[in-house]
């Protein structure tokens, strides 16, 4: 077929095409990974007993928050490398952001802890676990985002696929607040980072193989 | 500074492309038609400077380019300039090829091909790949809707009565039987 059949081909009998498709893929993406994550979460681990006294406390806002902000940015990341030739601006650096407050927040806590405390202010109760429930939390996610990518067009897609795995630590991590106890800003900076970097290299191995178009 | 020129020359054709294509996704196809015809000369020009030796192959990725804007074009923000959407497709195309080559170590027999040696670079050159035999193995769901309405021009009514589909059948038939005929090309390299 010559290109200028092609053409004709292509163009004839186009109607009008929904340029929003983006915004709607992604909003089912997070209503249906989310709902998926909270029904594992519910299911698995159960809500954290003291839920009621911990919603008063300014910590687990401050710990919900931080996930958020992140949350929120790496969608936004997602959504950029989803589009071909979207420019990232300042997207990173609202990523690490939040990260960084929490490192100097982690930092302060630790330097005017008592000595003995430290190590227990770092591991908390649940350190072993923490990652992997966090990991495992941001499979729905990870799966509804990278069929969100697959209906658009990403073009960088080791990138593509670490932002669709971040968004789904992200998401899986603010899920995993309503159940952990931690609220200690060093456990924060630390567990959950790495719980939301799991699928985040996931994400990032596997992008070829998963986003290629 | 042959990079910058060529930049400069998609840039000056921003806002007309940018215009046309706004005009086609709107819903306008004659509009989309010299979008896509414009569009065309800028991937030619882009593919051959990158792959000078391998000029049907060039022809063969402005082929699979445009299949790709027209597939993923509901991806454009209006907002967003149009050079920077078009040269981050045409360049994902091109290093996709080159590493789809790289795996079949096809380079090799490029190298003592003469015959084309003196090719003019002027017009559409003749594509390597056959994106008629392409479409004959896709499904008749998919194949049919495309024939009739495409390449025959009939209605979506019309193309519904002679293919006894529904009419959302045929509109989605087209719709995945393109997106079908980019993932042959793409295995076809």
């Amino acid at each position: 077929m010559r290109t200028d059949d092609l053409i004709t081909m292509l163009a004839t009998g186009t109607g009008p095409v929904d340029t929003n498709v983006a915004a709607r893929r992604y909003a089912a993406a997070l209503f249906f990974g989310a709902t998926g994550a909270i029904l594992l979460m519910v299911m698995l681990l159960g809500v954290r007993t003291d839920l009621a006294h911990a919603l008063f406390l300014p910590r687990f806002w401050i710990k919900a928050g931080v996930v958020t902000c992140v949350t929120i940015a790496s969608l936004v990341l997602a959504l950029r490398l989803s589009q071909p030739g979207r420019r990232l601006g300042r997207v990173p650096s609202a990523l690490v952001a939040p990260v960084l407050a929490v490192w100097i927040l982690a930092a302060v806590v630790l330097i005017n802890a008592d000595p003995l405390q430290r190590t227990r202010l770092f591991l908390g109760d649940t350190w072993a676990v923490c990652p992997f429930l966090i990991a495992m939390l941001s499979v729905p996610v990870f799966g509804s985002t990278i069929w969100a990518m697959r209906g658009l067009a990403p073009t960088r897609l080791r990138l593509a696929g670490a932002a669709a795995g971040l968004l789904a630590g992200t998401t899986g991590a603010l899920v995993y607040c309503i159940h952990c106890p931690e609220m200690e800003a060093p456990f924060l900076g630390f567990w959950y980072l790495l719980g939301m970097l799991i699928p985040a290299a996931v994400g990032a191995l596997s992008g070829r193989l998963l986003l290629r178009w | 500074m042959e990079r910058i020129s060529e930049y400069g020359r998609l840039a000056a054709s921003e806002k007309r492309l940018r215009d046309l294509l706004v005009l086609g996704l709107a819903g306008d196809a004659n509009a989309y038609e010299v979008f896509l015809r414009e569009l065309s000369t800028h991937l030619r020009a882009f593919f051959r400077k990158r792959l000078a030796q391998l000029s049907t192959e060039a022809e063969d990725l402005v082929q699979e380019t445009l299949l790709a804007v027209h597939n993923q074009r509901h991806t454009y923000d209006v907002d967003q300039p149009l050079t920077s959407w078009v040269h981050a497709i045409a360049k994902y195309k091109l290093i996709d090829m080159l590493r789809r080559r790289s795996h079949r170590e096809a380079l090799t027999d490029s190298l003592d091909d003469l015959g084309d040696f003196f090719s003019a670079d002027e017009d559409a050159a003749e594509a390597r790949r056959d994106l008629d035999k392409l479409l004959d193995q896709l499904p008749d769901r998919q194949r049919l809707p495309i024939i009739h309405m495409k390449l025959g021009g009939l209605s979506v009514a019309a193309t519904a009565q002679i293919t006894g589909m529904s009419e959302s059948a045929v509109k989605v038939g087209v719709h995945r039987g393109l997106k079908a005929l980019a993932a042959k090309v793409r295995e076809d390299t």
